[in-house]
């Protein structure tokens, strides 16, 4: 079942949790919410569920309008992050449930249920635990069992709000991977939020991308790396390094620094931001040279395969950081000893013009910064 | 500038200081500028009195800090009476100190606190929110009895099983706390209603005052009250626990209604029950007094109960237990309602069962009253 939402407007008193959203999600696809917490998109999934309500705006499914239909007519499955499984039933009963409770007509007899509620029960890899009760399981065990309750109504979509957000690290990876494939078998049209970059891009056939309520970048996994559409998406699908400065002569001057740019449609003397991820940094070990960005070692970390190298900015007046990525081999040839003057340069440069921000908007997500190079004045 | 120039630490810290008669300003005012310690240079130079000029030609560098403490510089200055003027700023560095001069100006700007609630607003306040309290309240009840609406038309999805599980832990689980308290109630009545009969050896009439202000009034006065405070705020706290692990949700999205599974079951059972608890503490009390009358009135078991039989109706009975579904849908209702008002983490379950227990008992004790008037004016209550 296709869903589209259409100019969605859902405010928290002075709060806008969802900004005018449209959106198209299309039959049989596995799409991905990604956005920081607070940016609008568990509220968006629940509004698509019913369980809330959207101040303007409709949801159709299947091309029909379903803005007043009620959650139950949605025929949705819905996961939650904390389960929300029924303590005082055992798995079984739990998956049986939905089916119970239906009308006498529509209700299975006895022996078709228990037949649909093993099937379900296999498809999740539980079938052993059938008699268990919620508490006796692990968290990896109840997502599944609540997965299996949500399939068990036969939902036309299935909505997942952030299912492995309280699992530890490997559980997320093993469930992550189960998932994908469960959708392979299924191909039964699926949200899924999260707030986990990596897992976003693993399981998902699309990605929306979503900051303060509204919608950023929407594309596939390696469209959206590859080529961020704002700063905002850059900076949330990886770390980066920020120059500030400005266009000139297909140089971007950063203080009294120059970096070398490739082609760009920056008029003259225009302020840009210059973003660069840590591994497209490259250190070049001459603290003379004309181009590049002056900067001293501050850390080495090597780290398996790939050396991870700290460095502070030595140009312009603020404190700044930067972090670049080489391989390991590259990082020993290189020698680099801390406090080393080094020139920091880049062939895949992404300029983005700095936009004016309104008052409480960030432009980047927290945390994802790892350096600023202010403009010297 | 040589590359060198740029690597080496900067050197050339901001300072201020008094050359033949001028004030100047030199060095990097900036974060790394050392401008910390301008405070203390200021302290420092010898600034005289009256007006003075102050050279900022010297000055290298100059970032947003560092042009907030040239203005502070300044503003101290003239708080002490001078007048200072600035001169020799570069443009660049003027330019800057404009747009901070500017921007503080803005941001110190605090909004006017909005003024003190005084009496009247609050209570306006208050009252807006309780209304919009009780008017979801009847919503929910509303919504209770189309629940109960549709049961009536289809009772074969009704969940028996929920009903006689709530009927046993609100009503055979209670029956020990309410059967002790009632005793002691009757105890304390019949003790202190004696004490004054016997002044007058009227001690006989001591069953009149039992019977009726126990069977009555105070019985069902008293289960209602136990019941909403074990009771009624298990079902907030089942309900508000429910609704934080969003298992009220995961109903809604496999097509149940809570109203049909969480509600009525309560509900219903609490109809059936609070009555028969109601006619059990009728007994523990009665026999409380009983117990009173004997030891201190010399009235005995026979007696009493010879008189019980002669003055208390048929109608005082069913009036008081008549009152007991009445309550039971009070606490019940409140109860539920609490549960589905919780929002966000655990201490909203607390705050909401507090509430609950609250509302309930106030009520149960709101409506026992309009009972009283109410049959009081049909005559009922003689």
């Amino acid at each position: 079942m296709s869903i589209r939402v259409q100019n969605i407007v859902k405010r928290f008193g002075n709060f806008v949790a969802l900004d005018d959203v449209t959106l198209d999600f299309p039959q049989g696809q596995l799409v991905g919410l990604l956005g920081p917490s607070g940016c609008g998109k568990t509220t968006l999934l629940r509004i698509i569920a019913g369980l809330e309500s959207a101040d303007g705006g409709q949801v159709f499914l299947d091309g029909e309008d379903a803005s007043t239909a009620h959650v139950r007519e949605r025929q949705v499955g819905f996961v939650f992050q904390h389960y929300a499984l029924f303590r005082h039933m055992t798995v079984f009963d739990n998956i049986a449930f939905g089916l119970r409770v239906k009308p006498r007509k529509q209700r299975p007899n006895a022996e078709t249920l228990r037949r649909r509620v093993h099937e379900l029960l296999e498809l999740v890899q539980m079938d052993s635990l059938a008699t268990r009760y919620p508490n006796q399981l692990s968290g990896g065990q109840r997502q599944r069992v609540a997965l299996a309750r949500a399939l068990a109504v036969e939902p036309r979509v299935l909505l997942l709000d952030e299912p492995f957000g309280a699992l530890d690290a490997k559980v997320r990876k093993e469930l992550r991977r189960w998932l994908r494939q469960l959708h392979e078998t299924l191909h039964i049209t699926s949200i899924f939020v999260t707030h986990d970059q990596e897992e976003a891009l693993e399981v998902s056939d699309q990605v929306v991308l979503m900051n303060h309520g509204r919608v950023e970048q929407i594309g596939a996994p390696a469209q959206v790396y590859e080529q961020p559409a704002t700063p905002f998406v850059y900076g949330f699908l990886g770390a980066v390094n920020l120059f500030h400065g400005r266009v000139h002569d297909n140089q971007l001057h950063v203080g009294a620094d120059r970096l070398p740019l490739a082609d760009n449609g920056f008029p003259a003397d225009a302020e840009a931001l210059g973003f660069v991820r840590p591994h497209e940094l490259e250190i070049d070990p001459d603290p003379l040279g004309k181009e590049g960005i002056t900067a001293r070692v501050a850390r080495v970390l090597a780290l398996g395969a790939t050396a991870r190298v700290e460095l502070t900015g030595a140009n312009g007046q603020s404190v700044r950081h930067y972090e670049v990525e080489l391989p390991r081999e590259r990082a020993a040839a290189l020698q680099l000893s801390v406090g080393q003057s080094v020139r920091l340069k880049s062939a895949r440069i992404r300029l983005f013009a700095p936009e004016p921000q309104p008052a409480g908007r960030t432009l980047l997500p927290e945390g994802s910064l790892i350096g600023v190079d202010g403009e010297g004045i | 500038m040589t590359a060198n120039a740029i690597l080496v630490p900067e050197t050339d810290p901001a300072v201020i200081h008094r050359d033949q008669g001028r004030y100047c300003c030199a060095g990097r005012w900036t974060l790394d500028g050392g401008i910390e310690t301008l405070d203390a240079q200021r302290q420092g130079v010898n600034w005289g009195s009256g007006a003075l000029q102050l050279d900022g030609s010297g000055i290298r560098a100059i970032d947003t800090t560092g042009a907030l403490q040239l203005l502070n510089l300044i503003a101290a200055l003239e708080r002490d009476g001078r007048r200072v003027q600035l001169t020799g700023l570069r443009a660049e560095h003027q330019a800057l100190l404009d747009l901070v001069r500017e921007r503080r100006a803005t941001a110190g700007e605090a909004r006017p606190a909005p003024p003190a609630w005084n009496g009247l607003e609050r209570l306006g306040r208050w009252f807006s929110r309780h209304l919009s309290h009780g008017i979801e309240f009847l919503a929910f009840i509303g919504e209770a009895a189309t629940a109960l609406g549709r049961l009536a038309l289809h009772p074969g999805r009704f969940r028996w099983r929920a009903l006689l599980g709530n009927i046993e832990t609100a009503g055979v689980h209670a029956l020990p706390i309410i059967a002790l308290l009632s005793f002691m109630i009757g105890v304390v009545i019949a003790y202190q209603g004696g004490q004054q009969l016997k002044i007058y050896g009227a001690n006989i009439f001591i069953v009149e005052l039992v019977a009726l202000t126990l069977l009555r009034e105070l019985a069902p006065l008293i289960t209602a009250i136990i019941v909403a405070g074990r009771t009624g705020s298990s079902y907030t706290a089942q309900i508000g626990t429910m609704r934080i692990t969003e298992e009220v949700d995961a109903l809604h999205t496999i097509g149940i209604r809570p109203m049909d599974l969480l509600v009525l079951p309560k509900l219903l059972a609490l109809i059936i029950v609070l009555p028969l608890l109601t006619v059990f503490a009728d007994l523990f009390s009665v026999f409380g007094g009983m117990v009173v009358a004997r030891a201190f009135l010399e009235v005995s078991f026979t007696d009493f109960l010879d008189r019980f039989a002669q003055v208390v109706t048929l109608t005082s009975f069913l009036l008081g237990v008549g009152k007991a579904p009445v309550f039971a849908a009070i606490i019940a209702l409140v109860g539920c309602y609490q549960g589905f008002r919780v929002r966000g983490g655990a201490d909203s379950v607390g705050r909401h069962t507090t509430i609950s227990v609250v509302q309930a008992i106030f009520l149960v004790i709101a409506a026992n009253a309009l009972f009283s008037v109410i049959l009081g004016g049909v005559g009922l209550w003689r």
